[in-house]
């Protein structure tokens, strides 16, 4: 049966689900960081009484619903394409998948739903008191619906907390804490919700400087940049501390997704850090070619320090996971891809003894499942070679990204200075800046889902499930339609909500509102 | 406490959990009934925009409660997610297409510069009103009518019918549903302007719209329900699964709980529109509403319980989904089961928020406040 399943179906899923996934992303994090921010702004207006700050609230809270729009529209889609383009996926791991997927509908979902409508309706007819009651839980919300995804993302990456069954045929989940409180989960939630905050920071500070370029709404715009700036800074500062840890994460549950994020071929001890330079094109697993051409700015020890907190510790490259290196006790491949079509025939045989009522063959069959049972998925796996994902994609998305933070680290730090002694305003190279950085955190955070996620490769669970028999069963056809189709609505609503964004900040005075 | 349950009645719980969402979900589907009802409640731009702002509260539940409803699905019946999701490929992805547009409608409708006009959202307030319900009803009835799926070595599913679910949407049987749904939506979407917008010819022509819409229902919903009951149904009680006669007549005998919720839920469908149209009432949806859904829970209870199967197959019968073959692991659907403890909170602080918001009416005058109306 699986033999059915196309390569093409695979791609083009794949291809949808990351078009969904970097597309419902461009949105998300504005809603994380947003939503606090506003929360913040609400709570001053609601102490001081102050109706600037209401004002202040309002006209974000205003591109904060024009951008929640289509994060609600593209969430939907992306939770039930789980069903619709990754059917074996659903079924063969949707006894732990569904769970967080359930929960996060019935505890954040329901939450910005109800809530979100006393935010934009409610301001009189609830009290002011519960109006900021209403922002905040939306706020919460929306991080806590984050919080629910993430472990779910966090499992496909660290499948913790569960086995195969074989009666089923099927993974099931054996403890819901191991899942929920993963420590991949926790990390990516902490260094997505951060990467949330410098997004909205960098949106805020971006439209705020503009203003003042032009001279206008700058009561708002001072208060906003400052604010923005804080958040910001912490944010950064935050992020990298947890991509700290996320790295660490990485290096001990998948080692081929560090070795292409740092392009390394070779493991070794005490290994560096390629900062800056220029990957080979030609280079090939198993060759002697260099990995770099032209000049690199090396940071020595950085990666063995960075992985396990230890300047010495060994780290596997890719070719030592590849061709196995027994001096380490890496095991090759091929030997893992022999074990799991071990498990795989030994499964097929115990259903068979089972069937037929053989108690004691089906007990064997089993045992000897269970002693390669964690090499199960690469059963499935065709060349060695399949277990190292994309390396130049990985390797510069990924450090475009720790770029990018150290980069906006420095921005944020110096527009809070310039703010706090309130000279900002004579510095129209800085908010040119400012302004033209306002991209970048979004920049980041699509770069950082290209690492999480192309550099897992070829797993949709790690070791356990390959991506190559977890689509649907369908013909390429109808997943090459749905694919453009999605394009054309995600292209219509971007168009749409670009126009309305800028036709909002645009017409937008101070003066003119109360 | 769920811990000592038995696996039947875990699954068994699930279901009635699973239906009482779907019923649910027909409830809010006065939101889609209501954006039907747009162009012939709001003939002037102002009272469009009051409908729309009536509407664009209370939008969000609705969907909220699909997305719930498909969690729910993949958290308890995985299987059912793989095999219908996947298998009626076509069939859903038009759905959510219905859907993520109505998402951005509300909020684009009327802001400068929104690319496709005032028209085009509201052409999409209208598709979603339209095709997404009418769809729903299609594929809930295939848990009824059947689907044409297989399923392999471990239960990964092939669907056997090149239209990918479409095919179901060619079923006189599933179609009627659909279409009941649809002017069941448009019913009780006239019974909440009535409650939520104060307005003398806004009331006027919902509460015509009310008699109007539920004519078309009553005799499309009674043919469709006649139907049901004299259909055959598959029956695993035994080791291999069969077509059994009137399986879902006999199930309401022999579940006289479910055959008397039935009614009950019918009957107060019935009062709700007797009370719009005779006493004038503006509560109506207050009994529309629950009253559809125990009808729809009750009718969901027939498709899983009793040893029938919620989604049975047309290609092979073996393969036919049931709550026992469908369902996740002992561990998950206890766990699950505690959290679902929380559903009740969770309608509890929608009622409450309901309550404060709709205590104020909707009226003319207030679209010119920027402080009550966001759309
Ligand atoms: C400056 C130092 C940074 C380091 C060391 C770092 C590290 C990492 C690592 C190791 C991952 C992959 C985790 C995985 O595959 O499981 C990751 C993912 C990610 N990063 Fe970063 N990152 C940094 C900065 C940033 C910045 C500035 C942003 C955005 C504003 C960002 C956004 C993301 C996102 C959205 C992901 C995907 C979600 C996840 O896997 O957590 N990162 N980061």
């Amino acid at each position: 049966m699986i033999e059915q399943l196309q390569q093409g179906t695979v791609e083009w899923g794949r291809a949808t689900f990351a078009l969904t996934a970097l597309y419902h992303f461009l949105f998300v994090p504005l809603t994380l960081g947003l939503s606090f921010i506003i929360a913040f702004m609400e709570s001053m207006y609601v102490k001081t009484g102050n109706d600037e700050w209401k004002k202040i609230t309002k006209f974000w809270m205003k591109l904060f619903g024009i951008n929640f729009a289509i994060g609600v529209a593209t969430g939907l889609i992306l939770e039930f394409e789980f069903g619709t383009h990754w059917a074996n996926y659903s079924w063969l791991v949707g006894d732990i998948f569904g769970a967080p997927l359930a929960i996060e509908g019935l505890f954040a979902f329901f939450l910005e739903a109800t809530f979100f409508a006393v935010m934009f309706f409610g301001w009189d007819r609830v009290s002011k008191g519960f109006h900021l009651f209403s922002t905040w839980v939306v706020a919460v919300g929306s991080n806590l619906s984050a919080f629910w995804i993430l472990v779910a993302n966090g499992w496909m990456q660290n499948p913790v907390g569960t086995h195969f069954n074989p009666d089923t045929m099927r993974n099931e989940m054996l403890s819901f804490l191991e899942v929920a409180l993963s420590p991949t989960a926790i990390d990516k939630f902490a260094h997505t919700t951060a990467a949330g905050f410098i997004v909205s920071s960098l949106f805020v500070m971006g439209i705020s400087a503009w203003f003042i370029l032009k001279k206008r709404n700058l009561r708002l715009s001072r208060v906003s940049i400052v604010t923005a700036s804080t958040f910001g800074l912490l944010a950064t500062m935050f992020i990298i501390l947890t991509g700290d840890k996320s790295a660490h994460d990485v290096a001990h549950t998948q080692p081929a997704k560090l070795a292409a994020m740092e392009a390394l071929y070779d493991g070794d001890s005490g290994v560096g850090i390629t900062a800056i330079g220029y990957l080979n094109p030609n280079k090939k697993l198993g060759d002697k070619e260099p990995e770099f051409i032209g000049p690199t700015v090396e940071l020595p020890f950085a990666l063995s320090l960075l992985s396990f907190h230890d300047f010495n510790a060994y780290i596997p490259g890719m070719n030592d996971l590849v061709y196995g290196n027994k001096e380490r006790g890496v095991m090759s491949a091929s030997e893992r891809i022999e074990k799991g079509k071990k498990a795989i025939e030994d499964l097929r045989s115990y259903k068979k003894a089972k069937e037929s009522g053989d108690k004691l063959a089906a007990d064997a069959y089993l045992a000897s499942f269970r002693e390669n049972e964690k090499h199960f998925g690469y059963g499935f796996l065709k060349n060695p070679e399949e277990i190292i994902p994309p390396v130049g994609i990985t390797f510069y998305s990924f450090h475009l990204m720790v770029g990018l933070g150290f980069y906006l680290l420095v921005l944020f730090a110096v527009v809070l200075h310039f703010s706090m002694i309130h000279a900002l305003e004579n510095q129209k190279w800085l908010l040119w800046i400012v302004f033209l950085s306002f991209p970048l955190g979004w920049v980041a955070t699509e770069a950082g889902w290209i690492v999480a996620e192309v550099g897992r490769q070829p797993w949709a669970i790690q070791d356990m499930l390959p991506v190559s028999i977890a689509s649907t069963i369908i013909d390429t056809g109808s997943v090459i339609a749905a694919f453009f189709l999605f394009a054309a609505l995600f292209t219509i609503l971007a168009i749409a909500e670009l126009g309305i964004m800028i036709a909002q900040i645009r017409k937008f005075r101070e003066e003119d509102h109360v | 406490m769920f811990n000592q349950l038995d696996m039947l009645t875990l699954q068994m719980y699930w279901w009635v959990i699973v239906s009482l969402l779907a019923g649910l979900l027909v409830f809010m589907f006065f939101v889609q009934g209501g954006q039907t009802l747009l162009w012939q409640i709001g003939r002037t731009e102002e009272e469009k925009t009051m409908i729309v702002n009536s509407l664009g509260r209370k939008w969000e539940l609705g969907y909220t409660t699909l997305v719930l409803f498909g969690g729910a699905m993949f958290a308890a019946f995985p299987l059912f997610y793989s095999v219908s999701f996947g298998g009626a490929f076509w069939v859903w992805l038009s759905i959510l297409f219905s859907f993520s547009i109505q998402a951005v409608a509300y909020e684009f409708r009327k802001k400068p510069n929104n690319f496709l006009g005032a028209k085009g959202y509201e052409t999409f307030l209208l598709i979603n009103g339209i095709l997404g319900v009418i769809l729903i009803g299609t594929a809930v009835a295939t848990m009824f009518s059947g689907a044409n799926f297989e399923r392999g070595e471990f239960n990964f599913s092939i669907w056997k019918h090149p239209l990918r679910g479409l095919e179901a949407a060619f079923n006189l049987f599933n179609v009627l549903l659909g279409i009941a749904l649809f002017f069941l939506a448009r019913t009780m979407g006239a019974m909440y302007f009535l409650n939520n917008i104060d307005d003398e010819v806004i009331r006027e022509r919902s509460r015509k719209e009310v008699g109007i819409n539920f004519a078309a229902f009553l005799p499309v919903f009674l043919i469709f329900a006649v139907w049901l009951l004299l259909r055959s149904g598959v029956d695993t009680s035994s080791t291999m699964p069969a077509m059994q006669p009137y399986k879902y007549a006999l199930s309401l005998v022999q579940m006289p709980a479910v055959a008397i919720l039935l009614l009950t839920g019918v009957a107060i469908v019935l009062y709700g529109v007797y009370a719009t149209w005779f006493q004038n009432s503006k509560n109506g949806l207050w009994f529309t509403g629950p009253g559809a859904v125990l009808t729809v829970f009750s009718v969901l209870l027939l498709a899983g319980l009793n040893h029938a199967s919620f989604y049975p197959s047309n290609a092979d019968i073996k393969s036919s989904l049931t709550i026992q073959n469908a369902s996740s692991s002992r561990f998950t659907l206890v766990t699950m089961s505690y959290v679902s403890l929380f559903v009740p909170v969770v309608l509890g602080y929608i009622a409450i928020v309901w309550r404060a918001m709709d205590s104020k009416k909707i009226t003319r005058e207030e679209g010119q406040n920027p402080d009550s109306s966001a759309y």
